[in-house]
């Protein structure tokens, strides 16, 4: 990192180029701007899961004879019920160790950001694999969590519709839905799906540094700020399923 | 790439216990807090007031997301507050949404019954 020593009668110079004035390079400067605008776009998509939400009848029995219906929008403990290879009933034990995975796989990132600030090329590669790791552990937990959404359950939802038809549901889609409102798997789809895409380009990222950090590319730069750069994107993609298992899974 | 190849590589240094301990306290805290909101969904009764603490857990977890992990927090004080106040304005158009659906559900239920 360039070290510009600046008087204080010298203060002009700050903002007059070749000096950064706010002690970021402009790369990270970018990453940090480039993420705000990320964040405007992910909350265009909470306010409308929002307002969808509200623009929708709610759930007025308790929650113990909660039946999907297309008529109020469900409560996501009664949806999100299944955890791989038992058949027993876990609500949102599989989305809070899919939490977890993706909160551990940030810390091993902070690790691998804090061993590229001593320069240890070993404890970088060994980080930057163990996130990638976690990256794809989450990524494969999204993947079975989508398939067992559009399976859907055993018996399905029949619905009659006001022209008389009468219609029998197995799982989601983006047009029919036995969970309730249609809006309400549309969503799911969406937003999970936008923000796995993240994760899957941030894995890729994460690889292609990883990749670099072995084959010694920063070591020979004497700098490993490209790794502390993917650990800005990644941390966001962290914090942004935060958002989403608060809002889409709890409340 | 070639010519790189010679440039002086920096010194190794050893590892710092006090940041690693940090680290590990973070992450603790991260844990309980997701812990906690885990076990309040299903101890305590929908409503404002849960959702409420969902939603100021929500923000301490991005506290120490953003201010620690992503380092934001020892940043210099310009560049936290060009972060900070763009997502001021977002939360705002968040809470405005959110008050405009219910005006929207009543409108639509006034209009088509």
């Amino acid at each position: 990192m360039a070290t510009a020593v600046i008087n204080e009668n010298e203060n002009k110079a700050l903002w007059a180029g070749g000096a950064e004035p706010l002690k970021a390079s402009y790369g990270k400067l970018m990453m940090w701007f480039f993420l705000l605008s990320d964040a405007l776009t992910f909350s265009g998509l909470l306010v409308t899961y929002g307002f969808a939400r509200y623009a929708h009848k709610a759930y007025t029995g308790t929650v113990q004879d909660f039946i999907p219906s297309i008529e109020y929008w469900p409560i996501p403990e009664k949806i999100f019920t299944h955890i791989p290879f038992f058949h027993i009933d876990a609500p949102l034990v599989f989305v809070g160790l899919m939490t977890f995975i993706l909160i551990l796989s940030s810390v091993t990132m902070v690790l691998a950001v804090e061993a590229g600030h001593r320069n240890d090329k070993k404890d970088v590669q060994k980080w930057m694999l163990w996130t990638v790791l976690g990256g794809i552990a989450f990524l494969s937990c999204q993947a079975w969590e989508w398939m067992i959404f559009i399976t859907g359950s055993t018996d399905g939802l029949i619905v009659n519709d006001p022209d008389g038809t009468v219609r029998h549901i197995f799982g989601a889609n983006l047009i029919h839905n036995e969970y309730g409102p249609r809006l309400f798997a549309d969503l799911f789809f969406f937003i999970t799906g936008f923000h796995g895409t993240h994760v899957l380009s941030g894995v890729i990222i994460n690889i292609i540094v990883f990749y670099n950090v072995a084959v010694g590319t920063y070591e020979r730069l004497g700098s490993y700020e490209m790794v502390e750069k993917v650990g800005l994107y990644w941390h966001f993609i962290d914090l942004v399923w935060v958002f989403v298992f608060t809002f889409y899974y709890l409340v | 790439m070639g010519h790189a190849q010679h440039a002086h590589s920096a010194e190794v240094q050893p590892r710092d216990p006090a940041k690693v301990k940090q680290i590990l306290k973070v992450t603790i805290i991260l844990a309980i807090l997701t812990a906690i909101e885990f076990i309040l969904a299903f101890t305590v009764g929908r409503g404002y007031l849960l959702t409420t603490v969902f939603v100021l857990l929500t923000f301490v977890k991005t506290f120490y997301i953003v201010g620690e992990f992503m380092h934001l927090k020892y940043e210099t004080k310009i560049l936290i507050w060009a972060i900070i106040l763009p997502t001021l304005f977002i939360m705002w158009l968040i809470l405005a949404m959110l008050i405009e659906s219910n005006h929207m559900f009543e409108a639509i239920k006034s209009i088509f019954g």
